[in-house]
């Protein structure tokens, strides 16, 4: 761990709630320490101008280690910065250079409003689990927990897709502001498992009409979406997606 | 004396005879209660989502914008079961006996087997909600050990354990809120609790968005707002973690038990320097291979492969042969701080032990660690930019957990009537130390297997006066939430709310973390309300209270954290023995290890508020152990 310090030029989306229109701020933030991270950098810009008696910037976060889903702005024209696979409270500034300038907006989608600064509502998220990402059951009626054999394979391919941490990268990187990647996540972790396959077509059906009510685009395969995913989520969940989604088509 | 419900007969059919006992809500009548869960993590989530289930109606709030983003998404390692699945010994007694002991015998028997009675359900309704547990090839589910226990009962689902479980508890929130038995309340922060005529009768929360204050009514209030580890300001904790929900409730009247019982786990990334905002924990796991050492002598400046066997020393071998690497977390923190405070440290900040895999590395080969560990050394090579497959970690203990909480009867219900806690918010089953991978399970059994049956009981069995939110007690809890803000506004000092809490964090760490003295805790005692007077007279807090302001949403919780501290280091001051994580320096054995003093401390402290400047009132709930022996840990 070598640390040194580096000073940036920094260009923020400010937006005061969503009525606003919104502009670009510049600010300079000296002496940042390559072993902080993104969010870290941001605290310093905010200290700043708190004690210059100004509205800090406001972005979320929370757990500040890449599982809670809560941070992201797009840096620089990309969703979570320049790191493959790295949420933005990851994002650690030894990969910036002295002098640099970045600039920082919030997801851009019809489906995301902005609430303030780098925040935006992403609730439309909620509400699509809501219309069917999960197994009909009630507390109580489940049978032992080894009662039904999961090949491991399965079970890891559907581990994978349960890895989505639901920040909305894919949407904010899509040019048609799609959420296919997100549904298809967790249609595929379901699909997978003997336990959600009952309801799986249903599922794929009731979650893709709501994704379409909330305002995002379709999905035209261009695959900026896996490519911003922190979680390195798999188009092949897409495909799955599809087959789900046409066998309700069928059941019709 | 307090008095905690235990049902009697014997231990085993303490939790059953008392099903039978509870009153029961017709079905048809359950419809016409309402119950306010504040919190969505493993605990509130699950809460929320079999409650609403039953038919009650549920209001349900969180922090975040979303439910599926609450704390315990962060949990790694695993969720304990009594399964048995490995056939190598485990069973319900000893989950339970394993989680007393662990605990230093500073828990209430009844309600630790029970957890152990109901930890096998969780784990079938984890499967049956669609949650990808870890398997073995031939399909079923696969297990892990963790420290403190000698069997293998841990289930996990890769290094992502709580993410897994609680997207499950989501899940299932999720599709009451669809059936509308559940209403959803996100990005609300609940600053005060409303009693009307004895009893929990509703909350106040402000919308952390449009910044205005709202008012609910219900029949009970259920608190699982987590833990307060973040008192410390660096810890491992998410950043919104907080106490402000039950320290509201404790000036309510609701005792608050145990706060000086806090877990510091041994294996953190350490500290790089002042703008570190949080700490990483790296899986306890890690000290299967890894060999925990410091050079022989201060100051070493040489790197870390530039040191020659002969020089190094491999304390925790050296001391407790018979466990080595793998003593419990509060052992092997305390060593570490030894070490350091004796000059021994190493890192740029020289504070931090190596945690070694060289010598497994060439016993079993890279590929065999990188399968065990790949994705945690992953994760530290992209916090450190150092590749611990080459170089030696570096580690360092930080705050984790927190034992105490508010306190609760076996019901889980507080002393104040109608007001539940679940989850890490509350006291109740860990003691004095809580064992690996026992939170989630805790967190679970609450929610899914305990309160569903319990506020049943309270709610048949009580008579309920009408009371809606024009009742004055609402207008003037929401009255004073809002001189608060203003008055924090106001202030418009010269230092910012971080710096308090950075301040704060660091006394608590010095004078109230791993080891504890008389000295120290009187002088933290003394310092905190300076700290608390400069807050209130120098901080500036900037923006307006009728918008998103996340300046002012810091402040209230620091406000709060300044206030709650006192009775933390008071707690500790008190209680002059040592045990689990609390190590008071006067109280240990010819080998430094921790010392109990069962006689005089073997009770539950709940806390009794008495205004902000006054000490508080000491309640004892006396602990009586039938079921198992108590006896001194040693791990020499
Ligand atoms: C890094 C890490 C790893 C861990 N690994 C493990 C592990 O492997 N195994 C294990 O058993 N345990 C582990 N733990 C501990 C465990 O994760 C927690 O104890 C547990 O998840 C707490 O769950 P909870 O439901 O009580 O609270 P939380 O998950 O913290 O949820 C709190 C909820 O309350 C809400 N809330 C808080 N305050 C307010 C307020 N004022 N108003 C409104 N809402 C509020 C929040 O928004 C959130 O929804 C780990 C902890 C950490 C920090
Ligand atoms: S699919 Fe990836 S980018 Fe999209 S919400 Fe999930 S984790 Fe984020
Ligand atoms: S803050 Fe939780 S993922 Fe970044």
């Amino acid at each position: 761990m070598s640390t040194k310090k580096i000073d940036l030029t920094v260009k923020i989306w400010r937006q005061k709630n969503s009525n606003d229109k919104g502009r670009l701020e510049t600010y300079t933030v000296k002496e940042v320490s390559t072993d902080s991270s993104f969010l870290e950098m941001l605290d310093l810009v905010n200290e700043n101008l708190i004690l210059e008696g100004k509205e800090p910037v406001a972005f979320d976060h929370d757990c500040r280690e890449g599982i809670c889903g809560m941070c992201g702005s797009v840096v620089n024209g990309e969703a979570h910065g320049p790191e493959a696979g790295t949420t933005l409270c990851q994002l650690h500034m030894r990969h910036f250079k002295n002098g640099e300038t970045l600039v920082i907006e919030p997801w851009r989608a019809k489906a995301f409003p902005v609430l303030r600064d780098l925040v935006v509502d992403r609730s439309a998220f909620d509400r699509i689990i809501s219309a069917g990402g999960y197994v009909s059951m009630n507390v109580g009626g489940a049978p032992d927990g080894n009662a039904i054999p999961v090949p491991k394979k399965t079970a890891d391919l559907s581990m994978d897709a349960a890895s989505c941490i639901g920040c909305g990268a894919c949407v904010a990187a899509c040019p048609n502001a799609s959420a296919m990647l997100f549904v298809s996540a967790k249609v595929s972790q379901l699909a997978l498992l003997p336990q959600g396959k009952a309801e799986g077509s249903a599922r794929a059906k009731n979650m893709v009409e709501k994704m379409d009510e909330e305002g995002f685009g379709n999905c035209t395969n261009i695959g900026e979406c896996e490519a911003a995913c922190p979680k390195e989520i798999n188009l092949t969940n897409i495909a799955r997606l599809n087959r789900e989604f046409f066998k309700s088509t069928l059941s019709e | 004396m307090l008095d905690g419900k235990i049902p009697s007969g014997p231990i085993a059919q303490k939790w059953d005879n008392h099903k039978m006992d509870l009153k029961l809500v017709n079905p048809a009548n359950k419809r016409k209660f309402t119950i306010i869960v504040v919190g969505t993590g493993l605990a509130g989530g699950s809460a929320a989502a079999s409650l609403a289930e039953l038919g009650y109606n549920v209001l349900n709030f969180c922090i975040q914008d979303s439910p599926r983003r609450a704390h315990s998404i962060a949990a790694q390692g695993g969720i304990n079961a009594a399964k048995n699945y490995p056939n190598d010994g485990d069973s319900i007694h000893r989950l339970f006996y394993d989680t007393v002991k662990g605990g230093d015998y500073r828990a209430r028997e009844a309600n630790v087997y029970r957890l152990a009675q109901v930890s096998n359900n969780i784990i079938d309704q984890c499967v049956a909600q669609g949650v990808p547990f870890a398997r073995e090839y031939g399909g079923y589910l696969d297990n892990r050990s963790f420290g403190g226990a000698q069997v293998s009962r841990t289930f996990y689902a890769r290094g992502q354990t709580g993410q897994q479980l609680l997207l499950g508890a989501y899940s299932s929130l999720m599709r009451q809120v669809n059936t509308g038995k559940v209403k959803l309340f996100t990005r609300r922060e609940m600053l005060d609790l409303v009693v009307v005529g004895g009893k929990a009768r509703g909350i106040i929360v402000r919308n952390l968005v449009s910044g205005e204050l709202e008012r609910y009514s219900a029949d009970a209030v259920v608190i699982a707002t987590g833990g307060y580890g973040n008192v410390y300001y660096l810890s491992t904790n998410a950043k919104a973690c907080n106490v402000t929900a039950a320290w509201r409730a404790y000036k309510k009247g609701a005792f608050f038990a145990n706060p000086c019982f806090t877990q510091i786990h041994p294996t953190c990334i350490p500290v790089h320097g002042e703008s570190q905002s949080k700490l990483t924990l790296m899986s306890e796991s890690l000290r299967n291979d890894g060999r925990v050492w410091v050079p022989k002598a201060k100051d070493d400046k040489r790197k870390a492969s530039e040191i020659p066997e002969n020089e190094r020393d491999y304390y925790l071998e050296r001391k407790y042969p018979s466990f080595g690497n793998l003593v419990p977390r509060d052992v092997a923190s305390r060593n570490s701080k030894e070490q350091c405070d004796l000059g021994k440290g190493v890192g740029e900040t020289k504070l931090a032990v190596y945690l070694d895999f060289a010598d497994a590395i060439k016993r079993v080969g890279e590929n065999v660690i990188r399968e065990k560990y790949g994705n945690l050394f992953q994760m530290y090579e992209k916090i450190t930019a150092s590749n611990p497959y080459k170089e030696s970690m570096m580690i360092y203990p930080a705050i984790h957990y927190t034992m105490g909480g508010l306190w609760v009867d076996y019901n889980l219900m507080s002393n104040l009537e109608g007001l539940f806690v679940l989850g890490e918010a509350n006291f109740s089953d860990h003691g004095a130390n809580r064992l690996g991978a026992s939170a989630l399970m805790q967190g679970l059994a609450d929610g899914y297997f305990v309160i569903p049956y319990t506020i049943g009981g309270y709610l048949a069995g009580t008579k309920f006066d009408k009371v809606d939110t024009e009742n004055d007690a609402f207008k003037e809890a929401e009255s004073q939430a809002g001189e608060r803000a203003k008055k924090l506004l106001s202030v418009n000092g010269k230092r910012t709310v971080d710096s308090f809490h950075k301040e704060l964090g660091l006394l608590l760490w010095d004078k109230c973390g791993m080891a504890r003295n008389e000295k120290g805790l009187l002088e933290a005692k003394k310092r905190i309300p300076e700290i608390r007077a400069e807050f209130w007279e120098n901080v500036k807090v900037t923006g307006n209270a009728n918008e998103l302001n996340q300046d002012l949403e810091k402040a209230g919780r620091v406000a709060d954290f300044l206030e709650f501290a006192e009775v933390l280091v008071h707690d500790a001051l008190i209680r002059t023995e040592s045990c689990g994580g609390h190590f008071r320096e006067e109280s240990q054995t010819a080998e430094n290890e921790a010392k109990r003093d069962d006689e005089n401390f073997s009770h539950v402290s709940a806390w009794e508020f008495k205004g902000t400047e006054a000490t508080p009132v000491l309640h004892k709930e006396p602990l009586v152990f039938e079921n198992v022996k108590l006896t001194q840990r040693s791990y020499k």
